[in-house]
């Protein structure tokens, strides 16, 4: 069962793993992952606490390398290329991190156009068409001149989604985008994630631990435990698959025993 | 029990390598494009400019403590007339360079590590590198550039200001004479004494910016983690300013 699920859209994926492996130290935090997450749909990673969800998807970003396996995104082997190619991989994704990572010595539309001040060639007006778009489409119109400290953290969080989102990627990366977020912000953020990943046609890859809530903003669901994919696939598939771990997990019993503890995966 | 030291030790050689290949990576980011004009600019303003006062006061006060004492031990060998030979010397090759060094580690290098260590803490460090802009280059490498170009130019202005207040106190004050005074440093200071203490300044530059955003770079991910990067990135620096400052005076005596 699992492996047909696992196997599910790996033909026409934008981000394929295979049996990834990173040890720290003495800890083996990703133990053989295995994940496809298919053009277009929104993937949650879900897991108990040190099960090296961060740790994947820092993997994923390029910001750490495996021991061994494999990460293709868009086609391309990244995890034994240079910096320059690793840049130039880095340009089709964007990432949204847990606390939103705004440059707090930048108000709000330096923070957003920051990627195409630095990167791009773009005029200023040009620049600042942009940067109205993409915080309209985060409902941020007329913060521009905000602080990020001036700030709610659900408002933090859109302005973080529109730097992500600023230089039109095709891949969004979201780390627990709705820690620390009450349940009415937690609701529209996930609708927010919903709503820009069919607006901008993004491929989608978030870690979340607001289960059950966000299976429902997601198309697949990614499920992992003591450092391995332990079912991966359509939410509904998942759902009826009925792996043991999972509905331990989601009846709020599973623990990261067998798994690293959280330390390791920050 | 052997296995234990010998993971102590690769991990202290491998810290070791790392500290030194972030300088590395710093200076290699200088001279390569793009250039961070705008950024080197506005560190020069939180190294250089906003320490300018501070520096000037501190220099003031070395210069008016060297008068008093140097005058009160000169006179006693009948000496007054050294005095402003003394002050310069003193000043020029040694304290200038180090108790500059010293206070912009205290102001500038304590705020930098400060405020890359909370960004560390805050994932900002790596939101740089996943929008595909090199951190180092655009954090570190205009802050060592900034370093090397205001370490000299206030070590400079305490010099200047620590002779003026030396002039103050042994001439003003205690009663040295005056012409003796100039015509000391005139005759007896000359460009190696000069370049000495500009030596010192650049490689004083390097190391407060090299530590001082290694250990902000660095900071670990927790409560402590930023108060710790401080502390270490202030005493490690204090530390190097003045271990080096024995080695440079050794070579360049």
């Amino acid at each position: 069962m699992e492996a047909t699920i696992n196997n599910n859209g790996a033909g026409d994926a934008a981000i394929v793993v295979r049996n990834l492996r990173r040890r720290f130290g003495r800890q083996q935090v990703l133990n053989g992952v295995d994940l496809a997450c298919p053009r277009g749909e929104i993937t949650t990673i879900a897991g108990p606490s040190g099960c090296g969800k961060t740790v994947l998807l820092k993997h994923l970003n390029m910001l750490l390398r495996p021991d061994t396996g494999s990460i293709v995104i868009d086609g391309l082997e990244v995890t034994k290329i240079g910096e320059r190619e690793r840049d130039e991989v880095r340009e089709k994704f964007g990432m949204l991190f847990q606390a939103g990572a705004l440059f707090d010595s930048m108000t709000v539309f330096q923070n957003v156009a920051f990627p195409l001040v630095e990167l791009t060639a773009l005029g200023r007006g040009e620049i600042a068409d942009r940067v109205a778009e993409t915080l309209k489409a985060v409902g941020l119109q007329g913060m521009e001149n905000k602080f990020p400290s001036e700030m709610s953290g659900g408002m933090q969080k859109r302005a973080a989604l529109a730097r992500a989102l600023i230089r039109r990627p095709k891949i969004l990366m979201l780390d627990e985008p709705t820690t620390g977020l009450d349940p009415t912000r937690t609701h529209q953020i996930h609708e927010l994630v919903r709503a820009t990943q069919r607006q901008f046609d993004l491929t989608a890859v978030m870690v979340s631990h607001d289960v059950p809530a966000v299976f429902e903003y997601s198309d697949r669901i990614a499920f992992m435990h003591g450092g391995k994919m332990e079912i991966n696939g359509p939410v509904e598939q998942v759902m009826a698959a009925h792996n043991e771990k999972f509905e331990l997990f989601l009846a709020g019993k599973a623990s990261g025993i067998d798994g690293p503890p959280a330390a390791v995966a920050s | 029990m052997i296995e234990r030291l010998g993971a102590v030790v690769i991990d202290r050689v491998a810290a070791l390598g790392d500290f030194v290949v972030f300088l590395a990576q710093a200076l290699f980011c200088v001279v390569r494009p793009p250039y961070k004009f705008r950024l080197t600019i506005r560190q020069l303003r939180s190294i250089g400019a906003e320490s300018f006062f501070l520096v000037a006061l501190i220099g003031l006060f070395t210069g008016m403590v060297l008068g008093l004492q140097g005058y009160n031990t000169l006179r006693r060998f009948g000496s007054e007339g050294a005095l402003g030979t003394v002050v310069a010397l003193v000043l020029v090759r040694e304290l200038g360079p180090v108790l500059t060094a010293l206070m912009i580690t205290a102001r500038a290098g304590s705020a930098m590590a400060a405020e890359l260590g909370s960004m560390q803490s805050t994932e900002q460090i790596d939101a740089l590198s996943v929008m595909a802009i090199n951190p180092i280059q655009y954090l570190v490498s205009p802050r060592v550039l900034a370093g090397v170009i205001s370490f000299p130019l206030l070590t400079g202005l305490f010099d200047v200001i620590g002779i003026w207040g030396g002039w103050v106190v042994g001439v003003g004050l205690m009663g040295a004479p005056g012409g003796p005074f100039i015509n000391g440093i005139r005759q007896n200071m000359g460009g190696h004494d000069i370049a000495t203490g500009i030596y010192k300044a650049l490689v004083f530059g390097v190391v407060v910016m090299w530590v001082c955003c290694y250990k902000g770079y660095n900071a670990e991910r927790m409560a402590t983690g930023v108060s710790r990067a401080t502390t270490n990135a202030v005493v490690l620096s204090s530390v190097l300013i003045l271990m080096s400052d024995y080695f440079l005076t050794s070579i360049l005596l």
